[in-house]
């Protein structure tokens, strides 16, 4: 395992589990399909491939946070605003 | 001036939660369910990291009033950006019966206490709508403000306000100290990721009780009676006009 960047799987693995605990479709289906997709890569050794998935995985966390946010407004600009 | 800006941030139930009223119309079923900082408290704390990153304030200190959980809306806010918290102990019967008039006296005496130049609060929150704290707490101070931001420009010792009204935009000018309320696109609050969780760790969160800041946390309002909205009456659908107008006749509305 390429040791410094097992510290940064780790990291980015952290990050999506704390954010899946929003998802809309439960924090579970979150979970069980984060930890699919990281088994499933489990063996790359080679480090530029593991750094792109871990862009990838960052790329994923921002859409989670975008999604978030755009539910969140969504619902506030109905509740509170005449359209 | 101190360069400090307070925030007010109020611990709610999640936006995204459904709602129960209580069986015996008491309240609102709050054990149990998810709660987070009110939307428009984010908006706020965001604005107020934002000044500080274009280097137009100095710190960012985020106030919150109730039992120990609020500790974990404080927590958050210090994650957006805010450099220190004060935690505002009030729990049991004074909790139950906080409102807006208790927030304002507690967010003046913070005001005057830590000299801030700005206090930024959400218009209002999702759980009372009460729409209140923010131009309570510039009454009881007298400083002027400027609510439903949905701009805000520091420019010197005044602060120029784009607010959203029912006709359009407002643009006003005010003088500092003053208290501004966010509205919904006065910013995109940042989400609060864990790396920033975790550094936010090591910012203070200070103690205070109501009584330290000489505020009465007694309530004037009494609440009666918390009953869910009527049901939704499903609609007909009719084929012709004349039916329309037969259905309305009946009903008694023509």
């Amino acid at each position: 395992m390429a040791n410094p960047l097992r510290a940064e799987v780790v990291k980015l693995y952290k990050n999506l589990l704390y954010l899946g605990r929003e998802y809309p479709k439960g924090s579970d289906y979150f979970r069980d399909r984060l930890r699919a997709a990281f088994t499933k890569n489990k063996s790359v050794q080679d480090p530029q491939k593991i750094k792109d998935m871990i862009a990838r995985g960052e790329y994923v966390a921002k859409e989670l946070e975008a999604l978030y946010y755009l539910r969140k407004y969504r619902a506030m600009k109905k509740r509170y605003y005449e359209e | 001036m101190s360069g400090r800006v307070l925030v007010g941030v109020k611990r709610v139930i999640d936006y995204a939660v459904k709602i129960r009223v209580k069986p015996d119309h008491s309240g609102v079923v709050t054990d149990g369910v998810k709660h987070s900082m009110n939307p428009f408290c984010e908006i706020a704390v965001e604005e107020a990291v934002k000044l500080k990153e274009k280097k137009l304030i100095k710190e960012v200190v985020a106030v919150s009033c109730g039992p120990q959980q609020v500790q974990e809306t404080i927590r958050t806010a210090l994650a957006m950006g805010a450099d220190r918290g004060i935690h505002v102990e009030v729990s049991g019967k004074d909790y139950d019966n906080m409102g807006p008039l208790q927030v304002s006296k507690i967010m003046a005496a913070l005001a005057k206490k830590e000299e801030a130049q700005l206090v930024i609060l959400g218009k209002q929150a999702i759980d009372d709508d009460c729409n209140q704290t923010g131009q309570m707490t510039a009454a009881l101070l007298d400083w002027p403000q400027g609510t439903f931001a949905s701009e805000v420009t520091l420019e010197g010792d005044k602060v120029k306000v784009v607010r959203e009204i029912d006709g359009g935009l407002e643009t006003i000018k005010i003088n500092t100290p003053a208290v501004v309320t966010a509205d919904l696109r006065l910013n995109t609050p940042r989400y609060a990721t864990l790396p920033n969780i975790m550094k936010a760790k090591k910012k203070k969160i200070a103690n205070v009780k109501p009584a330290d800041l000489g505020v009465d946390m007694a309530s004037r309002v009494e609440v009666l009676r918390v009953d869910e909205p009527p049901q939704r009456q499903a609609g007909m659908k009719v084929e012709t006009v004349e039916d329309l107008v037969g259905k309305l006749k009946e009903a008694g509305r023509i």
